[in-house]
């Protein structure tokens, strides 16, 4: 039995949805950042399934998710030594704790 | 299997870039030990070196014509005026940084190192017409530029800027991303050239473009994804700041442009309307939150966002006239917004300024204690206001001209109020500066480094230049 397109775009979706919400409605940056993980993963899903479903000829899909994954990795090595920055000097990571700058 | 196709010549000033960035990593290693003077002007030296060095290779290319790198890259007339927008913006924001960096750290090399690689992946962004190449090299941007922006440690806004562009850039790649997976769903392509070819029509061409002006919105600061950016520009270091609100503005822009001329089965009203009310939107919502700023820097940052808001007429009109004129503008804003921030810059109290920076009556005075900052000043900030006869009026003209041609009267209507509520705060400063005395807070005798002096000089000789031979400057982008 072949699981059709349909579910993995769902599921994609879904992920998606639960990430952004995460992104929204955490107050820990960590939280929030795998908030944004879960979304960029939810893109690489969507992408494999399209590969796989739509076009198979070329690997063009697989190449993007890989691409996905490295920056991805790339951003969560930087974004996790800044939090450690900021936890170093303000002993919070709290994203709404961080309001010196308004207006 | 054919081989693919490597044409180096035409990624010269980008190679250029790239390589001197790796040298200025290693500059500190190789410099001899004795030569401590040398040694910490050398990474400065050399970046500027490569800066120059690109934006010559950039200049004597002649025509630039075709794809490289299996049509991931593109050498055109469009990428060639970005590479030269982009590498003046470096330039000039490095001359800023020469003198500032100092005040707060020793760390040269990474500091110019990831400057340049900003640089590279601006220069790659402007280039690409793929969506693997757009993405990675937009990610190249903005993770420097994340890092740069927290780059000073010892003050806590610092920290929070770079906490918070992080966060909401690496949100907006996911729907950039989504934006690309349907796309691809839709056409089976990542080059935009098969994208438009394929002429697929439907939902997921329709969401893709949706999601991706999403991701590109933010990058460029347009209301309503522009949260970032006021905090971002207000802790970042000033020359960062200077460097990045024209940079990213220039690169995302042309990656825009490109895009939306690739979705042609998306009917132009639909995308074009939506990019109209954004540009609204975000001169509106930029300028009222500028009116009530406290600080220079800060009110600068709503300034940039506004102008982000202008420069979308040029792409709302899509003609070629109306990205001509943003060429135009692209010029003319690096010129005269490095200008104020570089003299906001100057403003600022070394060692002091963590969360107070140059508050909205710094420049109060400046008149009486530096006459010829307060006139470049004054130039700059009647030539963001659109006064002419300076290089900002003749940018919005030409920008609100196309949009009248194209028939998008009512959008260049509100730019031009938007241009009179935006006189406001800038003839404030200016009045400020002129008229009133000098806060008690400021020292005297205003330090004046000589290679920010030769960035005021550059920036106020260019917005007065940009102005005076306005019409052939123009005639020669459109050409």
């Amino acid at each position: 039995m072949v699981i059709p397109l349909s579910w993995y775009l769902i599921l994609a979706a879904a992920l998606f949805s639960i990430g952004f919400f995460g992104v929204l409605a955490r107050r820990n940056a960590v939280a929030v950042l795998m908030g944004v993980e879960l979304m960029l993963n939810a893109v690489n899903i969507n992408l494999l399934a399209f590969w796989r479903a739509i076009h198979p000829a070329e690997l063009t899909g697989q190449i993007f998710a890989i691409f996905v994954l490295t920056v991805a990795a790339a951003e969560a090595a930087v974004g996790l030594a800044l939090i450690i920055s900021i936890y170093r000097s303000r002993r919070t990571i709290q994203v709404d704790a961080l309001d010196l700058m308004k207006g | 299997m054919s081989l693919p196709t490597l044409d180096f010549s035409l990624i010269l000033p980008e190679l250029v870039v790239l390589i001197t960035a790796l040298l200025v990593l290693i500059a500190d290693l190789l410099w001899p030990r004795a030569a401590s003077r040398g040694r910490e002007q050398a990474p400065a030296v050399l970046a500027l070196a490569g800066l120059i060095l690109a934006g010559l290779l950039t200049l004597l290319a002649g025509e630039w014509s075709g794809a490289t790198l299996q049509g991931m890259l593109v050498a055109d007339a469009l990428a060639r005026y970005l590479n030269l927008v982009v590498l003046l913006a470096a330039a000039l924001g490095l001359l800023l940084s020469w003198s500032y960096l100092p005040h707060f750290s020793t760390q040269r090399s990474e500091y110019y190192a990831l400057y340049l690689l900003a640089v590279a992946g601006m220069l790659f962004l402007g280039k690409s017409i793929e969506l693997i190449t757009l993405f990675v090299s937009l990610e190249i941007l903005s993770i420097a530029l994340y890092v740069l922006t927290g780059f000073h440690r010892g003050q806590l806004a610092g920290g929070e800027a770079a906490l918070k562009y992080f966060l909401l850039g690496a949100f907006s790649s996911g729907f950039l991303l989504y934006g690309a997976a349907l796309f691809y769903a839709a056409t089976g392509a990542t080059r935009l050239a098969d994208i438009a070819a394929q002429n697929a029509g439907g939902f997921y061409m329709l969401a893709g473009l949706a999601l991706f002006l999403v991701g590109l919105g933010f990058k460029l600061a347009v209301a309503p994804f522009h949260m970032w950016a006021p905090d971002a520009y207000q802790g970042a270091p000033t020359p960062v700041t200077a460097f990045m609100s024209v940079g990213t503005k220039a690169a995302a822009l042309v990656a825009l442009f490109r895009v939306v001329q690739a979705a042609g089965s998306v009917p132009v009203g639909v995308w074009a309307t939506a990019l109209a009310f954004l540009s609204l939107l975000t001169m509106t919502l930029g300028n009222l939150a500028a009116l009530r700023q406290s600080s220079l820097k800060r009110m600068l940052a709503y300034s940039s966002i506004a102008h982000a808001g202008y420069l979308l007429v040029g792409v709302v009109a899509g003609t070629a006239a109306g990205f001509d004129a943003v060429l135009f503008y692209l010029f003319a804003y690096a010129f005269m917004n490095i200008g104020a921030f570089a003299i906001a810059s100057l403003l600022e109290r070394p060692g002091f300024y963590a969360v107070q920076d140059a508050g909205i009556h710094a420049a109060d005075g400046l008149f009486g204690r530096r006459p010829w900052l307060a006139v470049a000043m004054a130039m700059f900030m009647l030539s963001l206001a659109g006064i002419p006869p300076l290089a900002g009026f003749f940018g919005k003209l030409y920008l609100f001209a196309a949009a009248v041609e194209s028939g998008w009267a009512w959008l260049a209507v509100a730019g031009v109020l938007n241009s009179v509520i935006s006189a406001y705060y800038y003839l404030r400063v200016v009045v400020g500066m002129f008229m009133a005395e000098p806060s008690a807070s400021a020292h005297l005798r205003l330090p004046l480094p000589a290679s920010a002096t030769l960035a005021v000089a550059l920036t106020a000789l260019g917005t007065l230049l940009f102005g005076l031979l306005a019409t052939p400057w123009f005639q020669g982008i459109s050409r």
